[in-house]
């Protein structure tokens, strides 16, 4: 479970004629601005280095201009590091050849983007097979395996239709489709469902909460919106100017915020909606009858009923049902109160 | 004064030299063409076999069969009857005005020279879409061919080649080629780059990119050049008459020559009638290749 799949160790990259040139003084201290206004060359990552662990979700987050794009395509080199290595399951993709990195793409990662980027000729079962035709794969096994991913991303019956012809939440479940079909350990999630509007999010949101639950993919997700980062992300990672300034699950993320910058992103947070028991909980201690009982992972929130009916505060119990610990009222109205400032 | 003289009268190259100069280049031409006219001709060879083999086939087939396999052609590519029809009697005011055996010679000629263009520009579009040196390179070229004069280009091919049909093949082929070899390179470049990167990410090569998602997305604009490739090989037909090739364009050279107006609005119009049936089932094929962009309105 905590196999570390994908490591990232000293990622720079910066844009311009001449990058490597400028490595040494990005490493001595000049940033994304001044880089360009002297010297013309834009600063994409700036000494990255982040593990994501096997079977996880890992959110990188960021405003625009961040670099998160630049460093989700990086993990299957669609761009070239100025310096750095990106190591998946022990291997320097950095140092992979031409032929090599095509087989590295075919079986390893599967991507999903922003604005889709179907294939607009190919109708819905060509799109889906896309990756299985590229590695030149049985064709009937190929249309079986792409029938699959259709089905389970709810799209049977669109076979035939064209991606213009599909709302932007069905053209998305197909770029999801179309990653998954080759069944690669790693899926590259590229702001996948900043295009959709609200309701259409949280369920595609949902969808691959769901289908993650059987999967066990390495998800790299890439977003700018925290309430999706909070809901998705195992860890969360934030970049800023192509520096990362945190990385951490949600807790650490929303209560010990690494800056300033990390600190104004998670502010309008509703704290006792992500936050759950397990994080503010006393453990040990006995079990107080007079108490209602809540479970280690559901979200202050939710157990806002019990406490207004508790006398001292909450019994806490895991998913097994043995206590494990409590919760005091006055911690909980402490958080309450902090959450409003 | 020597000074004023010069801002007057442009300092000329003295006739003398101009004269030796024009002359060395002539020879210097002219023993080339002596030289390797023959093994050139020899080159051609397969083309006017082809060529001459077409041509005797819609010449000597019965015309009413002609008739029929143009009309399913027009058919099929058009899906139009209104064109089908009109083009029955395009055909057979043809037939009973006699130009029958002109326009099939015409018919040929510029099947002959659209298979070629595709055939040779095709492969040079995709080239310079790959590549920005070859486009800089092939450009300046396309311009000259598209602008030079017809005749200059066909004095030196006349003097390489005699008369005859294969020379007017390739007068027709320089004049007709380049917008095919422009549109590719267009349509390939004009391919959406999140799309290209969606085929990179899966892991295709330079082929596969190129075979199932830019060429089939060019397409269209692919079906344009080859549209204006025929409109322009049929603005030739008169000029490569000149040169020997036999068709529509003879009568009309000889009605010019003689002031017959009738002969040469009769054959004029033959050939305004070959422009408008190629138009329309070229652009409505084309059209019907990219269906998939109008799907959302079914």
């Amino acid at each position: 479970m905590s196999e570390i799949k994908i490591k990232i160790e000293n990622l720079y990259k910066i844009f311009g004629s001449r990058p490597r040139e400028y490595t040494d003084i990005v490493r001595d201290g000049v940033d994304k601005d001044e880089l360009l206004s002297k010297y013309n060359h834009v600063l994409g990552l700036d000494n990255i280095s982040l593990d994501i662990k096997e079977h996880s979700i890992q959110v990188v987050m960021g405003l625009s201009g961040s670099g998160k794009s630049t460093l989700i395509r990086h993990i299957n080199r669609l761009i070239e590091p100025t310096e750095g290595t990106v190591t998946v399951d022990g291997e320097d993709i950095t140092k992979l050849n031409k032929m090599d990195l095509l087989e590295f793409r075919r079986n390893k990662t599967g991507m999903v983007f922003q604005r889709f980027a179907l294939f607009p000729h190919q109708n819905i079962l060509d799109n889906v097979q896309f990756g299985l035709s590229i590695k030149n794969l049985d064709k009937s096994d190929s249309i079986e395996r792409a029938m699959y991913w259709i089905e389970k991303v709810g799209l049977t019956g669109f076979e035939n239709k064209f991606p213009n012809q599909l709302s932007g939440g069905m053209q998305q479940r197909v770029g999801l489709a179309r990653a998954l079909a080759t069944d690669p350990d790693i899926l590259l999630m590229d702001e996948a469902f900043s295009a959709l509007d609200p309701l259409i999010r949280t369920d595609m949101q949902d969808q691959l909460l769901d289908l993650q639950k059987n999967l066990n993919k390495t998800i790299m997700f890439i977003t700018h919106d925290l309430d999706e980062a909070l809901k998705l992300g195992d860890r969360i990672a934030i970049l800023n100017g192509g520096k990362l300034v945190q990385d951490g699950n949600a807790e650490e993320i929303l209560l010990k915020p690494a800056d300033q910058y990390v600190a104004n992103f998670v502010k309008d947070v509703n704290r006792i909606k992500v936050l759950k028991i397990k994080t503010i909980l006393d453990q040990g201690g006995e079990r107080a009858n007079s108490n209602p009982t809540v479970n280690v992972n559901d979200s202050i929130e939710n157990c806002l009923p019990a406490i207004l009916e508790s006398q001292s505060g909450l019994n806490v119990i895991d998913e097994k049902n043995n206590f494990v610990g409590s919760v005091s009222k006055n911690k909980i109205i402490d958080i309450l109160q902090k959450s409003k400032d | 004064m020597n000074f004023t003289e010069f801002f007057i009268s442009f300092p000329e190259m003295s006739k003398e030299s101009l004269r030796l100069f024009k002359k060395s280049l002539d020879g210097a031409y002219r023993n080339f063409s002596r030289e390797y006219g023959d093994a050139i001709e020899a080159v051609f060879d397969p083309v006017l076999y082809f060529l001459v083999w077409f041509e005797k086939i819609l010449q000597n087939s019965p015309w009413p069969v002609v008739i029929i396999v143009f009309l399913l052609l027009i058919y099929y590519g058009s899906r139009s009857v209104a064109l089908t029809i009109s083009s029955l009697f395009a055909f057979l005011l043809i037939g009973y005005f006699g130009m029958w055996d002109d326009t099939m010679s015409t018919v040929s000629i510029i099947g002959v020279c659209t298979l070629m263009s595709i055939g040779l520009g095709i492969p040079i579009g995709i080239l310079m879409s790959g590549s920005d040196r070859a486009r800089a390179a092939i450009t300046p070229i396309l311009d000259i061919m598209q602008t030079m004069p017809s005749f200059v280009y066909l004095i030196p091919v006349v003097m390489l080649l005699g008369i005859g049909k294969i020379p007017g093949l390739l007068a027709v082929i320089i004049y007709a080629i380049p917008p095919i070899i422009r549109l590719t390179d267009l349509g390939i470049r004009e391919v959406n780059k999140e799309v290209l990167e969606a085929a990179d990410a899966f892991g295709a090569n330079r082929t596969q990119k190129l075979f199932r998602v830019q060429l089939p997305l060019a397409l269209p604009t692919i079906f344009a050049g080859i549209n204006q490739t025929i409109m322009m090989a049929l603005a030739m037909v008169v000029i490569a008459s000149m040169i020997g090739v036999k068709g529509l364009g003879q009568p009309v050279l000889k009605a010019i020559t003689n002031q017959y107006f009738t002969m040469g609005l009769l054959n004029g119009l033959a050939i305004v009638a070959l422009a408008i049936i190629f138009d329309r089932v070229s652009q409505s094929f084309g059209k019907r290749m990219q269906q998939y962009r109008a799907g959302a309105n079914e």
